[in-house]
């Protein structure tokens, strides 16, 4: 608990009884766990690496290995039907180019020196071309309906595409929120509550049961954007309450401020307040879309093809079955990837907004 | 225009016509009229497309359904009896109790391990603040959809069948059809046990209002705490003590291919027990860390000072704070969990929203079968927001509100 100071720090021995041996209960707690994790770890690295399968043409060496070593060939074998779905196979170029574009785009989009409105401009560009890819029919790309997208890509799009539509709703909810107009207010708050009070899995139903007794006869609309509807109204209730804790850090002053200066009310919120506001959102933010990423798995309860679904369609093949669990921790690694890259993402940005703000106080 | 408008900020509006749309009064009124009206106008067409394919589709809209015989057998139905002869009422019912019953178990649990972990974070010890990070990081990073068909494939896949079941504590056993765990035997005295845990409580709660009364009047402390614990669970032993100590246990025994006898907890119940309880563990963690953080750490100092024990400091000072930062997203997370049990569908737990989907798929009543789900988990979120915002005004600083 006490700031070491710099010069014991280089000392081993003295981390070692500061940290693990300071007194004997400690060391006594300390050799205890250390000799749990190590039993609990040593045949599970045994199992996951030593023993493990890595390549096999057909299930037999794994079912061989079973229980001894993992069977990461199934991985290994089905990677290009897990990453794509039923993509057709020779154009399977086109999600690996989109999944690359995306992947840019989320890191252009996390460097603060281009957070400029034109970034909005790179994101439409990025997503237009990103649908003609995924689509095709033009430019001598063969057309590829919707219901063969799937994969680890489908998992991003359902993601960045809930998240791009949501994100603006959600602004405009947390205004109507905190709006004087009490129908207005009403209105947002009944919105917001009805979404976060029931599970995403009953707005999945809804949309996939439900629209299609919405719409006039003879419309319909696939079930991919049903889905990816029902996305972006949850995701709006949850970022729409994020956002009104930004607009609550915005000091009174700066509304009136902005009223002194005699700006319309969509003046005062886009030039003053929405920026303000945002800024401060932004870590929060970034753990809402942890989450949101995290709830488009549940597309595989309404059927969809996304990267979990891809995986258990591969465990459903008589070759693969019964390797669940190592099926299982290949996706819990993607996905841990995707959400730990962005929650570290965010606190450190969150320091970083800290530091900027203690800097500003101390210079002015 | 901007230049118009400035010099009267504060007078304008009387001077113009007081039906002006330059008038904020009038503009805010026109474009509630108007949202209102769109809004109205949307529901209103969705509702006349609705009822129109609904008529085209020959579906029956209304509750009728709810009488009728459900036809599906439900895997498991822990508090009432239920046969595929039973209406779908009582299938939903049974439903609803098993969605109850996994959260109810689910918060208990969660709620201590994240305590536990919440606080081995803060440990001084660098393993334990690292194994709790780790577990924490894992865990909050990965779907609890993938959480949840990873539990189920070791269960239904990894554990041996019941005749080799692992044995890993005397009659404890784990197979793939499932946990089987001896119970007690049925007694006369179980209910006195019941009764008795009620009178405790009741008599702990009453001891409690006598001793904070009795130290506003003369400052006598009285250790509530202990004696609260020892009527809680001293009468409850007390009576089962003169009934005689039954302790004949119910014990599971192989017969056929499945364990009978004792209880069971089937690997949908399990998958999904541990998948909500460690996931949602991993929040509280979280939670309970930052409230302990929360409270200043010269407020220890200023209960030592005032002379208070570390235990009575800890009791009067440090917990009220750290309650006060963490009973609120705790709370949150208790209805998260709530509503993450919904995810049982996916491994086929009987929970509210399965069974409404099989009905949905049996009867078409898709509409009927949604509202009903909704209805049940927002009246389950809306009362634990109720109840929590109760709890916390009473919590909550005093003075300041008052």
């Amino acid at each position: 608990m006490s700031p070491a100071r710099p010069a014991f720090r280089s000392s081993p021995v003295r981390w070692l009884r500061e940290n693990l041996f300071y007194n004997v209960p400690s060391a006594i707690v300390t050799l205890l766990l250390a000799y749990v994790a190590w039993s609990a770890l040593a045949p599970f690295i045994e199992w996951a690496f030593v023993n493990a399968i890595w390549q096999a043409p057909d299930s037999k060496g794994c079912r061989e290995a079973k229980g001894i070593g993992a069977c990461w060939a199934m991985i290994t074998e089905k990677h290009r039907f897990i990453l794509f779905g039923t993509y057709p196979f020779e154009q399977h170029w086109r999600p690996g180019l989109c999944i690359l574009l995306l992947l840019a785009l989320y890191v252009v989009s996390a460097m603060r020196r281009f957070w400029r409105p034109a970034l909005a401009l790179v994101w439409l560009a990025g997503l237009a071309l990103i649908g003609v890819l995924m689509w095709g029919g033009i430019f001598g790309l063969a057309y590829v309906e919707n219901e063969r997208w799937g994969g680890l890509m489908l998992t991003l799009l359902l993601a960045t595409f809930g998240i791009a539509f949501a994100f603006p709703l959600s602004i405009l909810l947390a205004l109507g929120r905190r709006s004087d107009m009490p129908a207005v207010r009403i209105l947002s708050v009944g919105y917001i509550e009805l979404i976060r009070g029931v599970p995403l899995i009953s707005l999945l139903f809804m949309a996939s049961v439900m629209l299609p007794l919405f719409l006039p006869e003879g419309v319909s609309v696939n079930k991919l954007l049903r889905a990816q509807i029902a996305i972006v109204l949850f995701a709006a209730a949850y970022l729409a309450e994020v956002v009104r804790g930004g607009l609550q850090a915005v000091p009174q002053g700066q509304y009136e401020a902005a009223d002194a200066m005699g700006l319309s009310y969509w003046r005062k919120t886009l030039l003053i307040v929405l920026p303000q506001a945002l800024r401060v959102a932004i870590p929060p933010l970034v753990n809402t879309f942890i989450g949101l990423f995290k709830d488009t798995s549940l597309v595989v309860i309404i059927g969809l093809f996304d990267l979990l679904t891809s995986i258990k369609v591969a465990l459903g093949e008589p070759a693969w079955n019964g390797f669940g669990v190592e099926a299982y921790i290949f996706a819990s690694l993607v996905y841990f990837t995707f959400c730990y890259a962005m929650s570290q993402y965010s606190q450190n940005l969150e320091r970083e907004l800290a530091r900027g703000k203690a800097h500003y106080l101390r210079e002015n | 225009m901007a230049g118009e408008a400035r010099p009267g900020v504060g007078t304008a509006p009387e001077r113009r016509s007081p039906w002006s749309l330059n008038n904020p009064r009038v503009r805010a009124v026109v474009y509630q009229v108007a949202l209102v009206a769109a809004v109205v106008l949307a529901v209103w067409y969705l509702a006349a497309n609705t009822a129109h394919n609904l008529e085209v589709r020959k579906i029956a809209s209304g509750f009728g359904f709810l009488e009728r015989e459900a036809g599906f057998e439900i895997g498991e139905s822990p508090f009432i009896s239920y046969g595929a002869a039973d209406k779908y009422k009582t299938a939903l019912t049974v439903g609803l109790l098993n969605t109850f019953r996994v959260a109810l178990i689910g918060v208990v649990l969660a709620t201590l391990i994240g305590t536990v972990i919440g606080l081995a974070r803060l440990s001084h010890n660098w393993l334990i603040t690292k194994i709790a990070s780790g577990y924490i990081e894992a865990i909050r990073n990965v779907p609890l959809l993938v959480q949840l068909f990873f539990w189920y494939a070791i269960i239904s896949e990894n554990l041996p069948g019941p005749r080799d079941a692992v044995n890993p504590l005397p009659n404890l056993y784990l197979s793939n059809r499932g946990i089987a765990f001896p119970v007690f035997a049925s007694h006369p005295v179980h209910a006195w046990l019941g009764v008795a845990l009620l009178a405790g409580i009741a008599l702990s709660w009453l001891l409690a209002r006598w001793a904070s009364a009795r130290q506003a009047r003369t400052g006598q402390p009285f250790p509530v705490f202990s004696a609260g614990a020892a009527l809680i669970l001293g009468l409850p032993f007390v009576v089962f003590l003169v009934a005689g100590a039954p302790t004949t246990l119910n014990r599971p025994e192989l017969s056929g291919f499945n364990y009978t006898g004792g209880g069971v907890l089937t690997p949908e119940f399990a998958a999904l027990l541990a998948g909500l309880t460690l996931y949602t563990a991993a929040f509280i963690a979280e939670i309970v860390r930052a409230g302990v953080l929360a409270v200043d750490r010269g407020q220890f100092e200023a209960g030592a000072a005032l002379g208070l024990r570390p235990r009575r400091a800890m009791h009067l000072v440090i917990l009220p704070q750290a309650l006060r930062v963490i009973v609120p997203p705790l709370t949150s997370q208790f209805l998260n969990l709530t509503k993450n049990s919904s995810l049982a569908v996916a491994i086929g737990y009987p929970d509210l929203v399965s069974i409404a989907n099989t009905t949905m798929n049996q009867t078409g009543q898709a509409i009927e079968g949604i509202a009903i789900i909704m209805a049940v988990y927002l009246t389950i979120s809306l009362s634990i927001s109720a109840i929590m915002n109760w709890y916390n005004k009473t919590i909550a600083l005093k003075g300041a509100a008052r």
